[in-house]
């Protein structure tokens, strides 16, 4: 497979056309989409007509920009102007917001050609995209198994060779943990790097827009691409944003790595996967990094205050799905009938557990023992990598518990699909960046991914182990190629 | 050694734990939520939300009194720009995606004499 750098370097310099690339993707679509179900919508058209304007530019003499050419694919609940956009939940179905997200700005300012929008757990709640309202996604690498969630649909998409990249957004897991089981890397930044604006709001304090792309050095021009500052965005960090791609190729000598004990042996992480951490652990060692096994102790704790924090912020937020501004609405008598009606038949059973689980944890009486402890325990967290980073440069600990699970195996049972994010919610709570690295596969053939955590502001250094990590990592063999 | 784990470690999780959450606290907090649930939706809910709260029972129980709560990761405050016009979103383009209209606004049930 050709990488989003190859691609947009032969188009800048005018050795392939934009139009050519992306017909030679599209065939693609044509073949295995049906099976795979990556998208909710393509955009053949837009995408056909952003490949000429690239060509256009080429052609007068203009630089389209780093990703000239490149096809990518959005997560669905990414505003695009005049284009549907639906969170992949019937509440949404239709709605063509009236501007575009600042990510989808900057991709289509970097010459990249937008190929559609992708499947995904409704508005993002889910580890295996079976939660979205149009059907689930596939894994390319073996049809009866979840590609992930909840941007499953962006992991599939690159996985099968659909496009390139993709963009997806990670409130406890949502980028990583697709990228795992899917075979591709996926990083979620530091919080507030990239912009929110026009990013369908989960989880307010967690939820931030990465990258996905078939290789580290891809994901890491793709997130320099969308990274920095944003005046819509009154959370985004000020200042020059740290660059992804600074330090690749680099190696790992004298670098100190911190094994996470708590997760490395978290309930659930199945030994062929626990294998794999140690295999990458000693890879790292071998070129010269400092390894060590190190306690965060508070990240236990990390399942059950997400389960609050996150419902608690969503339940608030989905406030705004009322049925009068946008989206469906089901007629009641009056508007609080209305509203009744209008949520009950434009959710799904997810969304309503968590919308339920939420408003339960915030209600009164309850509020001090759940959402409050939550926050208490989020400070801990903080404190304890915090210690960590004292001695360590980066934190390594899987992915996932398990490679990737067949379709409908956890869907009966609420928690058991929440366990799945057991690794990846603690760099969600801190604020901090955290990228995952495909690392072999496990007893079932299947990806194994390995997940490099940093200090906030840290993508320099995560970048620079994760290139040292795919450089040492056995290939993944079955479908797609990395 | 973090200061924290001391005032957390050798504190367990009570095993089973049973959350307390009725019938009727999940059919009050749909209420809440301005979800319509028929009743199958209630009683399952009911039985999925003790579960989950059973797995928060380790973090409900801990004493972390003195801790202070964080609710954003990095805190940031007055975020100001210049107070200067800018073109806002188009109001058609806005408009066309509500349910319903009339002129200028958006068009709603009524919502007087509505009990509270």
């Amino acid at each position: 497979m050709t990488t989003a750098r190859s691609i947009a370097e032969a188009v800048r310099r005018g050795e392939r056309s934009a139009v050519a690339i992306l017909e030679e993707h599209l065939a693609r679509v044509a073949q295995t989409e049906p099976q795979v179900h990556a998208f909710s919508l393509l955009t053949e058209d837009l995408a056909r007509a952003q490949a000429a304007q690239v060509d256009h530019m080429v052609a007068s003499g203009e630089d389209p920009g780093p990703l000239a050419g490149v096809p990518v694919a959005l997560k669905d609940l990414l505003c695009t102007r005049g284009i549907p956009t639906t969170c992949c939940s019937r509440i949404l179905e239709g709605w063509r917001p009236p501007y575009d997200a600042t990510v989808v700005r900057r991709l289509a300012e970097a010459g990249a050609v937008t190929v559609g929008k992708t499947n995904m757990d409704e508005f993002a709640m889910g580890s295996s995209t079976e939660h979205s309202a149009f059907g689930p996604t596939r894994n390319p690498r073996d049809l009866s198994r979840v590609p992930g969630g909840s941007s499953g649909g962006s992991a599939a998409a690159v996985a099968a060779g659909f496009v390139p990249m993709a963009l997806g957004s990670d409130t406890g897991g949502s980028i990583r943990q697709p990228a795992a089981l899917c075979g591709v890397v996926g990083a979620k930044p530091t919080y507030g790097l990239v912009s929110r604006y026009g990013l369908v709001a989960f989880a307010s304090s967690l939820d931030q827009i990465g990258p996905f792309a078939a290789n580290v050095a891809d994901a890491a021009l793709l997130l320099d691409v969308i990274s920095g500052p944003d005046g819509a965005d009154s959370t985004s960090l000020p200042g020059e944003p740290p660059s992804a791609r600074a330090k690749l190729g680099q190696g790992v000598d004298g670098l100190r790595v911190g094994v996470i004990a708590e997760l490395a042996g978290a309930e659930g992480v199945a030994p062929d996967v626990a294998r794999r951490l140690n295999q990458a652990a000693d890879a790292l060692a071998t070129a010269g990094a400092k390894v060590e096994e190190i306690s965060v102790p508070a990240v236990r704790f990390g399942l059950s205050a997400y389960y609050l924090i996150a419902p608690a912020e969503a339940s608030s937020n989905l406030a705004r799905f009322d049925g009068v501004r946008y989206g469906l609405r089901e007629r009641g008598n009056d508007m609080t009938e209305t509203y009744m009606a209008t949520r009950a038949a434009g959710f799904g059973p997810e969304v309503k557990r968590r919308i339920m689980l939420g408003t339960y944890a915030l209600s009164a009486g309850y509020y001090e023992a759940y959402y409050g402890k939550a926050q208490k325990v989020r400070t801990l967290i903080i404190r304890d990598f915090e210690e960590a980073y004292r001695s360590c440069d980066v934190l390594l600990s899987p992915t996932s518990p398990t490679t990737a699970f067949a379709l409908g195996a956890k869907t009966a049972d609420p928690l058991t699909m929440y366990l799945s994010d057991v690794c990846t919610i603690p760099a969600n709570l801190a604020g901090h960046p955290a990228v995952s690295v495909p690392f072999g596969t496990g007893d079932d053939g299947l990806p194994v991914g390995v997940q490099v955590l940093a200090p906030a502001l840290g993508e320099t250094v995560m970048f620079q182990v994760a290139a040292a990590l795919e450089e040492a990592a056995p290939a993944v063999t079955t479908g797609g190629e990395r | 050694m973090p200061v924290t784990v001391a005032l957390y470690d050798g504190q367990v999780a009570q095993p089973n734990s049973q959350a307390q959450i009725s019938r009727a606290d999940v059919a009050h907090v749909a209420r809440l939520a301005r979800l319509a649930l028929p009743e199958d939706e209630i009683e399952r809910y009911t039985t999925q939300l003790a579960a989950v709260l059973d797995h928060a029972a380790d973090i409900a129980s801990l004493d972390i009194q003195d801790v202070p709560p964080t609710a954003h990761p990095f805190p940031l405050a007055n975020v100001f720009r210049e107070d200067a016009p800018q073109p806002s979103l188009d109001r058609d383009e806005v408009l066309s995606q509500a349910p319903d209209t009339e002129g200028a606004f958006f068009r709603i049930p009524r919502i007087l004499g509505e009990a509270p």
